[in-house]
């Protein structure tokens, strides 16, 4: 952590000055870790996790593509991309030629592709399914997302994961703590009489209801947040603020746009030290039911472009290369093209893991073409082993006690 | 029959009113009298303007659910001169020359996009009955993006629809909006055609429109869509080929025939679970995140009837001791806050200047809730998403911009100033804390944008 944040973050603590701060849980807890910062400093070889959603299910089959195989062509006339047309892996499969950035990452072996990753009787809806794998319970609705239980079990502080969408996505949610989010612009705080009173709206007042706390417990997190983030990303992002139509494109299933700005932030604030270590950021237009080849193609370079600069900056500092991306959507789609050029909702699909720590390669076994379950890719990977695993190599946490016991994990994949 | 009627004076004999102790967190059984007409002006309007407070309840839920339309809204007239930019010929004038009308385009878009949002602000903020809160409900219900429908004259046709039928059938409204020029462009419905099914529309219809997941079958996805098929896209919109249409034998919830779109929305809302499902949406949005218990349910489907009356629905809703429970509170959506506070402060989007107005629409953007811009079909989400840091941040700024150009005299002259901007904003009562918090801020516009942002005014309790 530089100095400059590092005094921020400890101003923050109480430890000088308590007065701005209300009495409350979160107070406790946030006092609690600013001692512990104090005592035992964040070490900058702690991991941070980015997990970046693509909303709208993308079609895996056209991403990691099996151009090989003579099902696939034969399944997709009009969508397969040809043998000499993808980014060669091996095993018959090639990168979708939209990844040229991620085929570098491949060679160095920093990128790892896990295939066929989906959960038991897969579910169609965009809605359900990005329920199921945001909080990690295929079986039963829970009202909490995998990494805000991560948060409840350790130490309820919302600046331990940060979200950079205006709207919190559900992984982020915790029983008792929901991870805080910062807008591209920054966060800035008015001074004067202004902010003074709106601070001293974020105390709880005593029988006042569960949403009222909760209003007031986001103004307490918006302080907390914008002392502690405010300027370090004030500095970098003023400029992206306005509406060009052309940059929202998407469809009807959610997600952001502006992958490549949410990653820059990101980036700024992991060098930063800020005490975070999970990050969400999110891309959404992949569902793809029409004209999926050129739109799918055009949203994997974006991808690729946003990632890759990520991905190299991350190298150049010993913070940095401490950090691990996963990428993945709600489901993949049908083996069979529809009469729309399109795709309609599916099942398994890649999920890739980059960074210095990330042994790269394939993992999980890649699902037939022909043994198909109801027109379906079978799955081969439950997509818990590859939350287990990252909650285990880099947040260092006991999946038993967030994923519900799901335990697996998938060897090699991270090096310590 | 006029539902009022129906309702049968119900409201007068409430309980007696027992506000005492609320701020103490002493529970009690109802709401009190008052704040029970503020939470109808929060639920079924935009939030209350000065003077709604002192109506009874009875005329309250006479003004929002009675048969009257809503004078004030209709006198704010739909843009004109929305149509889709013309199509830049491509290859004539070279690469350069066609991104230029491209970009051209794009912005053309942009502008009359702004210009229905403005004008749809501007009749939410006038509106008397429940008519425009419900059309922004429906909006919600079956969320339509004009990011990719890209055509301001179609969403302004499907909003009008969706207004058509706010307080009226449900299936009528579902009917209409199956077949809506933008819904079948945001779902892929003129890909749909016959012996090359896109099932997305027919999905989305059972899922998130009319039965929810659980109670329909793949199988009845895939004979839906064979249902829509026939529909196509021109320039004046959606538009029926038989030709088109694979009028083959399906099966459909149990049922064999060669149905269309308006039978397949009549199948889907014969279903038992139809009715509990759009009544456990409305409850959700304008009640609580509590869901009903069975016997409410039960009773709410009474009264919206084999009609599916919405209006019905909603003033047996509204009856209900849940609707009157003090826990049941909501946080407001962005847009509800922003109107509600726009209503008090007697502000008009559409007569703000320009650069006030694009103030307002980017504060809706920063705070993740822009009208004809849901984040995807299932709409917007609710509660503690709307909690969120950088949500806090905007709605601070954009309540600073909306109380430096109100006029605010009636705060500057009290003597009691927190107490005023209580009662302008039209809040049951600060808490110690909120109360603390204005005290010694002098600025008026300062008070107002401060007030505003507390717990009591961002949560309708």
């Amino acid at each position: 952590m530089d100095n400059l944040t590092r005094r921020r973050f400890l101003t923050l603590s109480g430890v000088t000055a308590a007065g701005a701060l209300a009495a409350g849980a979160t107070q406790v807890n946030w006092s609690d870790l600013m001692a512990a910062a104090v005592d035992d400093p964040l070490p900058s070889e702690q991991s941070v996790l980015v997990v970046i959603t693509l909303y709208g299910g993308n079609d895996g089959l056209n991403t990691v593509v099996p151009a090989a195989d003579p099902a696939y062509q034969k399944a997709r006339p009009e969508l397969a991309y040809g043998g000499d047309e993808v980014l060669d892996l091996g095993d018959g499969l090639g990168l979708n030629p939209g990844m040229k950035g991620l085929k570098g990452f491949w060679d160095d072996k920093r990128l790892a592709i896990v295939r066929g990753v989906g959960y038991p009787e897969p579910d169609r809806s965009h809605f359900r399914s990005m329920a199921i794998w945001q909080t990690a319970s295929p079986k039963s609705p829970v009202p909490s997302g995998w990494l805000g239980r991560w948060l409840d079990a350790t130490g309820a502080d919302p600046l331990r994961a940060i979200s950079v969408e205006p709207t919190l996505p559900p992984l982020l949610a915790g029983e008792t703590t929901a991870a805080a989010s910062l807008p591209l612009r920054g966060l800035a705080l008015p001074g004067g009489p202004v902010g003074t009173a709106y601070a001293a709206l974020g105390k709880p007042s005593p029988g006042e209801g569960p949403w009222q706390a909760k209003a007031a417990k986001s103004v307490l997190d918006l302080q907390n947040a914008a002392q502690v983030l405010g300027k370090a990303v004030r500095s970098g992002h003023e400029r992206e603020d306005e509406d060009d139509e052309e940059r929202n494109k998407g469809a009807s299933a959610g997600g952001a746009s502006q992958l490549g700005a949410q990653l820059e932030l990101i980036a700024g604030l992991i060098e930063a030290g800020v005490p975070t270590r999970a990050y969400s950021a999110s891309l959404g237009g992949f569902d793809t039911h029409a004209d999926e080849r050129g739109t799918q193609q055009r949203l994997l370079t974006e991808l690729d472009g946003a990632l890759t600069p990520f991905v190299q900056r991350l190298q150049k500092t010993e913070r940095g290369k401490n950090a691990m991306v996963l990428v993945y959507s709600e489901f993949g789609r049908r083996v069979q093209a529809n009469g729309s050029d399109g795709t309609d909702h599916g099942t398994a699909g890649p999920v890739f893991l980059l960074g210095e720590k990330v042994t790269g390669g394939f993992y999980g076994e890649q699902p037939s073409l022909t043994d198909l379950s109801n027109g379906d890719l079978r799955t081969t990977t439950d997509f818990r082993d590859v939350y287990a695993t990252v909650l285990h190599h880099v947040l260092g946490a006991d999946p038993a006690k967030i994923l519900a016991n799901h335990t697996t994990t998938i060897p090699n994949l991270l090096r310590a | 029959m006029d539902p009022l009627k129906k309702a049968g004076g119900r409201w007068s004999g409430a309980g007696s009113p027992d506000t005492i102790g609320r701020m103490n967190g002493i529970s009690e059984r109802a709401l009190g009298e008052q704040a029970l007409v503020r939470r109808l002006n929060d639920r079924l309007g935009f939030g209350p303007v000065p003077g709604d407070l002192t109506a009874g309840v009875d005329a309250t839920v006479r003004r929002l659910l009675g048969p009257a339309t809503d004078a004030a809204a209709a006198a704010v007239p739909p843009p004109t001169g929305l149509e889709a930019p013309a199509k830049a010929k491509d290859g004539k004038e070279g690469k350069k020359g066609g991104q230029e009308a491209k970009k051209a385009a794009n912005r053309q878009r942009a502008a009359q996009e702004r210009k229905l949002t403005i004008w749809w602000l501007d009749r939410m903020v006038v509106s008397r009955t429940a008519g425009e809160r419900l059309t922004w409900f429906w909006h919600g219900h079956f969320a339509t993006s004009n990011q990719k429908v890209r055509n301001a004259a179609w969403m302004l046709a499907q909003n009008q629809t969706h207004r058509r039928h706010a307080l009226g059938r449900f299936g009528d409204l579902a009917e209409a909006v199956i077949v809506d020029t933008a819904m079948i462009r945001w779902l892929d419905g003129q890909r749909n055609r016959k012996g090359s099914p896109n099932e997305n529309l027919a999905r989305e219809f059972l899922e998130l429109f009319t039965l929810g997941i659980g109670h329909y079958q793949e199988a009845d996805v895939a004979q839906g869509a064979r249902c829509l098929t026939g529909w196509v896209l021109r320039d004046q919109g959606a538009m029926f080929q038989r030709k088109r249409f694979d009028s083959g034998t399906k099966t459909i919830l149990g049922e064999t025939g060669d149905f269309d779109a308006k039978e397949f929305a009549r199948l889907a809302l014969a279903q038992p679970a139809s009715a509990a499902f759009v009544i456990g949406r409305l409850w959700f949005r304008l009640v609580s995140a509590t869901p009903p218990d069975s016997a409410t349910v039960a009773r709410l489907t009474t009264a919206y009837g084999a009609e599916r009356d919405i209006r019905s629905l909603l003033m047996a809703m509204v009856g209900e001791a849940g609707f009157k429970d003090p826990a049941a509170s909501l946080v407001k959506q962005p847009v509800e806050w922003t109107v509600g506070l726009l209503r008090a402060l007697r502000l008009r989007p559409g007569k703000l200047e320009e650069k006030e107005q694009a103030k307002l629409l980017a504060g809706l953007r920063g705070m993740g809730q822009l009208p004809y811009r849901p984040p995807s079909v299932g709409g917007w989400p609710a509660g503690a998403s709307w909690l969120t840091t950088s949500a806090g941040l905007t709605r601070l700024q954009l309540a600073q911009q909306l109380a430096k150009i109100a006029d605010l005299s009636i705060v500057d002259n009290a003597r009691d100033r927190a107490g005023a901007a209580g009662a302008l904003l039209g809040v049951d009562g600060w808490s110690d804390r909120t109360r603390a918090a204005l005290t010694g801020v002098k600025d008026p516009a300062h008070l107002i944008a401060v007030a505003a942002c507390a717990p009591e005014y961002v949560v309708s309790a």
